[in-house]
């Protein structure tokens, strides 16, 4: 059995306007020291999924209509708060996108980090304070000694990512939730702390999900990878599979309108038209059937389910393998694309 | 749609067509400084400077694309702001077609403006929520007193840029993300100007709308021959659309080179850096990509580091480069033809040569110092 299995799980927000179906049935699973990648624009509800695993969600307006958690074969959603709390930080712990709001301004960032380890281990606060140090020495903040007496305003914007992974990390969590940990930072402070990811993951075997909107992010750090939109989970397979021959057109999509930095910038890039639906008013049929390039009649009528279309990967169209392979090079040929 | 929106022959004087000629720059920016003053105490008297842009030298020809990329804190927008006179600058030239438009007073000023325009970051803070979109694009129309009919000219900019001119009438709240850079662009584009400044234009959207905004910008530009300098934290949307990039590091320009130069043969060490931080889409690729991984972070531009303000980052400095200021150097072969402001430079003494990986120890003697 996997560590952290979610199956079908649903997240609904109750709102004044309707139901908004943030997660729709999305399942997948998670080995130790492996790294799951979340792709997906805004609001396609990759941190939600997050932080129901994180049992994060405001409850209300959240309602999980459907769905388990299950790690180690306990479902988190059925899990009391109480219990929760010796989880939360403890074996599965969070790093949030902005270091600045999530880290407390009128506390120590020593402080932060040593209450998570005081907490769920039962340690002297001296013994606290030394691994407070070691673990800030670990994320490679210089002069750690010094620095744990600071406050986060002291930090900058690259130190204050690597102090919440340092706080991520004191507990030794067996997963590490990464909610776009990068997206604040400065490309040259990003691949320091990417590189400080994949270190840590190797030493500890810390399994990783990295949710983000950064395609090259995920090519660089995951094994395997989930593309999320409106809600639901429409590909997932190993991330070669995804990246070099994805089977749904919203991924392939995705792929053809970022510029590429390998590639020449003649190339035109392929827009995707429109914009992400409300979740609250779905179109009928395929969410992405009002955006697809490959739309047929049928699109509009059937919802397609997340099926296996190849062994290990899966995608939500109702298109045959052939039929999008045919597609995807006809409109590569179209824009002088090759392979 | 051949014909330009707003002939730039009718209404007001046509100061620039006389005064060009061949071989000179749309726009040329020399030696420009921009240096806040930090004032202190309660005198408010001024402690130190904080030198956002420290001695730029850029020059932009008509019709082709300028990338300016560069770490937040850069300076690359108060450098767009300076551009347009939105902030006085310290010191330099601007030269806007062949004259020093930060000479010229308020009323030539608001003449010129009708040739510079600019698109700003957040087309949710850009535009006024209380203007409807025909009158939002309509202002520059208004303010630069364009005869004829606003109401039937704006439609048309709104069906340039991809929107629907039956909404005229609605509110910047009713519109998308994308659509709101489009009636940033309307506007921009409005009085039918040579030169926009697109102030990061597409790092509030998301992935998917990026590549609209991107191909609007290009299919413009090759309609109505503008110029763009393009600003961007993001080297591959720079690279998919600039004919020209210049790196710029602490307020100066690290490098500046041909599309190609720069991303083929990056000299400096700071752009091979850059360069090489950026995760590609491809796994293939990334894992076998080598990695330089800068450490610490960019200095503070009130305190900036004496010599080269890369040594503290730097993989390659030396001594010599704690002591020396490199100015831009000339970087390609045929180092004596062609023009100056459009060759391969970069401010460094110990450039990264073809074929060089930036470990590999520099020579010993400074590159074309004096």
């Amino acid at each position: 059995m996997a560590m952290l299995e979610v199956n079908n799980l649903k997240t609904h927000f109750k709102t004044q306007d309707g139901v908004v179906q943030s997660v729709d049935g999305v399942s997948f699973s998670l080995e130790p020291g492996e790294t799951l990648g979340i792709v997906g624009e805004s609001g396609s509800g990759k941190s939600v999924t997050a932080l129901s695993i994180m049992q994060l969600n405001p409850k209300p307006p959240v309602d999980y209509p459907e769905g388990e958690i299950l790690f180690e074969g306990n479902d988190l959603l059925k899990t009391p708060e109480s219990r929760m709390q010796k989880i939360r930080g403890n074996d599965i712990a969070m790093i949030f996108q902005d270091p600045m709001t999530s880290l407390n301004p009128v506390f120590t960032v020593g402080n932060q980090i040593r209450e998570a380890i005081r907490i769920h281990q039962n340690v002297s606060k001296d013994e606290a304070q030394k691994r407070t140090i070691q673990v800030l020495r670990d994320v490679g903040i210089a002069n750690p000694e010094q620095r744990v007496k600071e406050y986060p305003h002291q930090y900058s914007g690259g130190m204050r990512q690597r102090a919440m992974i340092a706080m991520g990390l004191a507990c030794n969590p067996k997963i590490l939730i990464a909610d776009e940990p990068t997206t604040a930072l400065d490309v040259t402070i990003q691949a320091q702390i990417l590189e400080l990811m994949v270190e840590l993951q190797e030493k500890y075997g810390t399994a990783i999900v990295m949710i983000t909107h950064d395609l090259g992010v995920v090519a660089q750090l995951a094994d395997k990878v989930m593309v999320m939109y409106a809600g639901r989970a429409v590909e997932q397979g190993t991330t070669e599979d995804v990246f070099y021959d994805p089977l749904m057109p919203y991924s392939w999509s995705l792929l053809r309108s970022i510029p590429r930095l390998d590639r020449a910038g003649e190339v035109r890039l392929l827009p995707i038209k429109g914009t992400p639906p409300s979740l609250i008013f779905l179109p009928d049929g395929c969410n992405f059937s009002p955006r697809c390039p490959f739309v047929k009649d049928e699109c509009h009528e059937i919802d397609p389910s997340l099926d296996e279309k190849k062994p290990g990967h899966s995608a939500a169209c109702i298109l045959s393998v052939e039929e999008i392979e045919k597609q995807k090079h006809k409109v590569d040929q179209e824009l002088g694309v090759e392979g | 749609m051949t014909e330009a929106p707003n002939g730039r022959t009718d209404g007001g004087p046509d100061l620039e067509k006389g005064k060009r000629s061949p071989g000179e720059y749309l726009l040329d920016i020399r030696d420009l400084k921009m240096h806040f003053p930090i004032k202190a105490g309660i005198l408010k008297r001024t402690v130190g400077h904080v030198k956002a842009v420290d001695g730029v030298d850029l020059q932009v020809r008509e019709g082709e694309t300028l990338g300016l990329v560069g770490e937040s804190g850069c300076g690359k927008s108060t450098l767009a702001r300076c551009i347009l006179r939105l902030l006085e600058p310290t010191e330099g030239e601007v030269l806007f077609d062949g004259e020093d438009i930060l000479k010229y007073d308020r009323k030539e000023m608001l003449r010129v403006r009708r040739n510079i325009q600019i698109v700003f970051q957040d087309p949710y803070a850009s535009l006024n929520p209380r203007m409807t979109v025909g009158n939002i694009v309509a202002e520059p129309l208004r303010t630069h007193k364009i005869e004829g009919d606003k109401k039937r000219r704006v439609q048309e900019l709104l069906e340039i840029v991809g929107l629907n001119p039956e909404h005229y009438n609605r509110y910047p709240h009713e519109f998308s993300g994308g659509q709101r850079q489009r009636i940033g662009v309307a506007r921009a584009v409005a009085l039918n100007p040579r030169l926009i400044i697109c102030d990061e234009p597409v790092s509030a959207l998301d992935v998917s709308i990026q590549a609209q905004v991107v191909n609007l910008l290009q299919d413009l530009q090759r309609e109505f021959n503008l110029t763009y300098v393009f600003i961007a934290h993001d080297l591959s949307v720079v690279k998919h659309i600039s004919d020209r990039v210049a790196v710029m590091y602490l307020g100066k320009i690290a490098e500046i080179a041909d599309r190609k130069a720069l991303y083929d043969e990056p000299r400096h060490p700071y752009t091979n850096a850059l360069l090489s931080a950026i995760p590609v889409p491809d796994p293939e690729l990334e894992r076998e990509r080598h990695r330089i991984v800068l450490t610490g972070d960019v200095p503070s531009p009130a305190n900036p580091p004496p010599g080269c303000n890369f040594h503290t980052r730097c993989p390659r400095a030396q001594e010599y480069c704690k002591e020396h200021v490199p100015h831009l150097m000339r970087q390609d072969e045929n180092g004596a033809s062609g023009e100056a402001g459009t060759s391969h430079r970069a401010s460094c003494f110990f450039p990264v040569m073809e074929g060089q990986r930036i470990e590999e120890p520099a020579e010993s003697t400074p590159y074309r110092a004096e």
